[in-house]
C-alpha cells in the first residue's frame, strides 16, 4: 500500500500494538491485583472481539451487511456442545466440526442472500439467522430451549489444559492474534481489493470482469467460519450452550461492536468489543434498567461519530504528528 | 385428519395472517416512501399492546383501551419520527437498523420501568368472549374472527386510502420520486410524519389485538417483526399488495406446519423421528418458503416498480 500519510500508518500502529500489549498483560495484573475474575471478563471480550473481527471482513471490507452473524456463533458453539454430548472430547474434531458445519451454513446462507442486495440482505440474513435459531430451540434431544451443559472442554491431546482460565485466555488471545494477522493479509491481498472494489463500485468491478458472487460468497463463508471458531471457544468457557447465544439481538450487538470500534479496520471491532462490553458491565452494575441508557447511547455514536473509537485515537494521532 | 379441525387451523393462519399484515403495512409503506428501515416498529406493536392492557384493566371500557392503544402507538411513532428518524433518512441503512436497534432496548427498558417485569394480563373484551359456530358443530372463537375482520377492514381501508384519496396521491408520488413532490409545494416533512404515525398505529393495533392471544411483555414486538420482515421481503419491499399477499401467505403456511407437519411426517416414518423432525422443520418453513422465494425472485412477489 501507498503510505501518503505516515502520521496515520504509524498512529494506527501504536493503537494497535498498545491494544495487543494491553491484551497481553490483563492475566498477570488481574493476578497482581487479586481480580482474578478480569480474566474470564476479557476471556468473553476477545470471544466477541473474534465474532466483530471475522464480521468486519464481510461488512467494513465486503460492505454486505450481515445481521445474522451471531448464527455462526451458535453453530460454533452447538457443534462443541453436541459432539460433547456424545462423548466426543477430541478439541481437534470438536473445532474442525465448528469451522466446517459454520462455513457449510455459510455458503448455503450466502448463497441465496448474495442474490439480493441492500435492505432485502440485511433481512433475509436476518432471517436465516432466526431460522437457525428456532431450530436449535427445537432440537429437544440437545435441551431445547434450556441449552446443554458441557461436561469438559475441548481435549487438544492434552497439550492445553482449558479448563484453566489463563490458558484458556491465551489460546484465545493467540485465536484472536492469528485472525487480525490472518485478516490483514487476506483484505490486503488480490483477494481482498476484488472485495474492496465490489463495496465502492459493484458495477465497475462486474465490468471489469470479476465473478463477484463468487468472491463475495467466499468472503461470506470464510467470515463464517472464523465465527464459527469464536462460537466453539464461548462453548468452551462457558461449558454451556443454549439458543440464547445466537438471539438477533445478539447479531445487533456484534453489528454494533464493529460500528462502535471502528469499521474496515480490523482492529477497530476488537476496540469495539472492549468497549460495548466494559459499557454493559458498568451501565448493569449501576442500574438494572441500564438497557434505558444503553439504547441511547447506540443512537447517538451512530448519529454523531461515524468513525468509531478507532477514527477517534487515530485522528488524535495524526492531529498531534501534524502540529 | 378431521376437516373441521384443518377448518379451524386454517382460519387461525388467516388470523395470524391479517394480524402479521398491520404489522408489514406499515414496514413497508416507510421503508417504499421514506427508504428506512426501522427495526423499532416493534416497539409500536408493544407500547400499543401494554396501553390498551393497562387501560382495559384501569377502565374495562374495550373502547377507551382500543383508542388508548392506537394512539399511544401513534403518539410514540411520532414522536420517534420528529426525534430521530429524520436524522436518519438521509443515512445507509446500516446505520438506520443500529440507530432503531438502539430505540429497541430503550423502548423494552422503558416498559419495563413502568408497567414492571412481569407480563400484563390482558381480557378478551366480555362481547367477544364466546364461541361462534361457523359450521354446524364447528365452534370457533368469536375474537379471533373479530381479528379477522378488522384485518381484512382494515387492508380495505387502506387499500381505498392509497389509492383514491389526495393524501393517498402524495403518498404514492412520494415513493416514486421525492424531490419532485416537494417542489409541487407539498410539504414532504409533514408527509413523512404522518406517514410514520399511520405505520406505528397499525402497528399498535396489531399489538393490541395480539395482547389476549399471546403475553403482553417486555419485547414481545420482536418475533412478530422478524416475521413482519420475512413478509415484506417476499411481498417485494414497499408494495402494500405484496405485503397482503405475503402476509397471508406466511401465516397461513406457518400455521398449518406447526399444526399439521408433524402427524403429516408420522405417516411416512417412525413416530419418534417425526416427534423431532416435525417441530424443526416447522418453525424452518417460513424461511425456507423465503428463501425458495427469492431464489426465483430475489425482489420479491410484487417488486415496486420504481426505482
Amino acid at each position: 500500500m501507498i503510505m501518503r500519510k505516515p502520521g496515520v500508518v504509524s498512529s494506527r500502529a501504536l493503537v494497535t500494538l498498545v491494544i495487543i500489549a494491553v491484551l497481553a498483560l490483563v492475566p498477570p495484573v488481574a493476578a497482581t491485583i487479586g481480580e482474578g475474575f478480569y480474566v474470564d471478563v476479557f476471556t468473553r471480550i476477545m470471544i466477541f472481539a473474534i465474532a466483530a473481527l471475522s464480521l468486519d471482513i464481510i461488512l467494513g471490507y465486503g460492505g454486505m451487511v450481515s445481521f445474522g452473524h451471531a448464527a455462526y456463533l451458535g453453530i460454533g458453539a452447538y457443534a462443541v456442545g453436541i459432539l460433547a454430548f456424545y462423548g466426543v472430547d477430541n478439541g481437534f474434531l470438536q473445532f474442525g466440526t465448528a469451522i466446517l458445519a459454520s462455513a457449510v451454513a455459510a455458503l448455503f446462507i450466502g448463497f441465496v442472500s448474495l442474490r439480493t442486495s441492500g435492505i432485502y440482505f440485511i433481512m433475509i440474513t436476518l432471517a436465516f439467522a432466526q431460522m437457525i435459531y428456532f431450530l436449535s430451540i427445537s432440537l429437544n434431544t440437545y435441551g431445547g430451549d434450556n441449552g446443554l451443559n458441557i461436561d469438559r472442554p475441548s481435549d487438544f491431546a492434552r497439550l492445553v489444559n482449558l479448563s484453566n482460565a489463563t490458558t484458556l485466555y491465551y489460546v484465545v488471545f493467540a485465536v484472536l492474534m492469528l485472525f487480525l494477522f490472518l485478516g490483514q493479509r487476506l483484505v490486503n491481498s488480490r483477494f481482498g481489493m476484488v472485495i474492496r472494489g465490489a463495496k465502492s463500485n459493484e458495477r465497475r468491478m462486474a465490468a471489469i470482469g470479476f465473478p463477484l458472487l463468487r468472491y463475495k460468497l467466499t468472503a461470506f463463508v470464510i467470515a463464517g467460519a472464523m465465527c464459527g471458531v469464536a462460537g466453539a471457544l464461548l462453548a468452551n468457557q462457558d461449558l454451556f450452550v443454549a439458543p440464547a447465544v445466537m438471539q438477533w439481538t445478539r447479531s445487533g450487538e456484534i453489528l454494533m461492536m464493529v460500528i462502535l470500534g471502528g469499521m474496515g479496520t480490523l482492529v477497530g471491532p476488537i476496540l469495539g468489543a472492549v468497549a460495548f462490553l466494559a459499557l454493559e458491565t458498568v451501565l448493569s452494575d449501576l442500574t438494572g434498567h441500564w438497557q434505558a441508557i444503553m439504547g441511547p447511547i447506540l443512537v447517538l455514536v451512530v448519529l454523531f461519530a461515524r468513525d468509531g473509537i478507532f477514527g477517534l485515537l487515530s485522528r488524535i494521532g495524526v492531529e498531534r504528528s501534524r502540529g | 385428519m378431521d376437516p373441521l379441525l384443518v377448518l379451524a387451523q386454517a382460519l387461525n393462519g388467516i388470523q395470524f395472517g391479517v394480524m402479521l399484515f398491520l404489522m408489514a403495512a406499515g414496514l413497508t409503506l416507510v421503508f417504499g416512501i421514506m427508504n428506512l428501515i426501522n427495526l423499532a416498529h416493534g416497539s409500536f406493536y408493544m407500547v400499543g399492546a401494554y396501553a390498551a392492557a393497562a387501560t382495559f384493566q384501569a377502565t374495562s371500557s374495550f373502547l377507551l383501551a382500543l383508542l388508548a392503544g392506537i394512539g399511544a402507538g401513534a403518539a410514540v411513532g411520532i414522536l420517534v419520527e420528529i426525534v430521530v428518524f429524520r436524522r436518519l433518512y438521509p443515512r445507509d441503512h446500516l446505520d438506520q437498523v443500529l440507530a432503531t436497534f438502539g430505540l429497541i432496548l430503550f423502548f423494552n427498558e422503558i416498559v419495563r420501568m413502568i408497567w414492571g417485569p412481569t407480563a400484563l394480563y390482558a381480557t378478551v373484551p366480555h362481547f367477544l368472549a364466546g364461541q361462534v359456530e361457523i359450521l354446524p358443530g364447528a365452534p370457533y372463537p368469536a375474537y379471533r374472527l373479530a381479528i379477522i375482520a378488522v384485518g381484512l377492514g382494515v387492508a380495505a381501508l387502506l387499500y381505498a386510502l392509497v389509492s383514491k384519496t389526495r393524501i393517498g396521491m402524495m403518498i404514492r408520488a412520494g415513493a416514486s420520486d421525492r424531490v419532485m413532490v416537494s417542489a409541487l409545494g407539498v410539504n414532504v416533512k409533514v408527509l413523512y410524519t404522518l406517514v410514520f404515525g399511520l405505520g406505528a398505529g397499525l402497528a399498535a393495533l396489531a399489538g393490541l389485538m395480539a395482547g389476549p392471544i399471546f403475553t403482553v411483555e417486555s419485547g414481545m414486538g420482536e418475533n412478530v417483526l422478524i416475521l413482519a420482515f420475512v413478509v415484506i421481503v417476499i411481498g417485494g419491499i414497499g408494495s402494500i399488495r405484496g405485503a397482503f399477499v405475503a402476509s397471508l401467505l406466511v401465516g397461513f403456511v406457518d400455521t398449518m406446519g406447526r399444526a399439521f407437519l408433524r402427524p403429516l411426517l408420522a405417516t411416512v416414518m417412525a413416530n419418534t423421528a417425526a416427534d423431532n423432525a416435525g417441530p424443526a422443520l416447522a418453525s424452518m418453513l417460513i424461511y425456507l418458503l423465503m428463501a425458495a422465494v427469492l431464489f426465483f425472485r430475489p425482489r420479491g412477489l410484487f417488486p415496486p416498480r420504481t426505482r
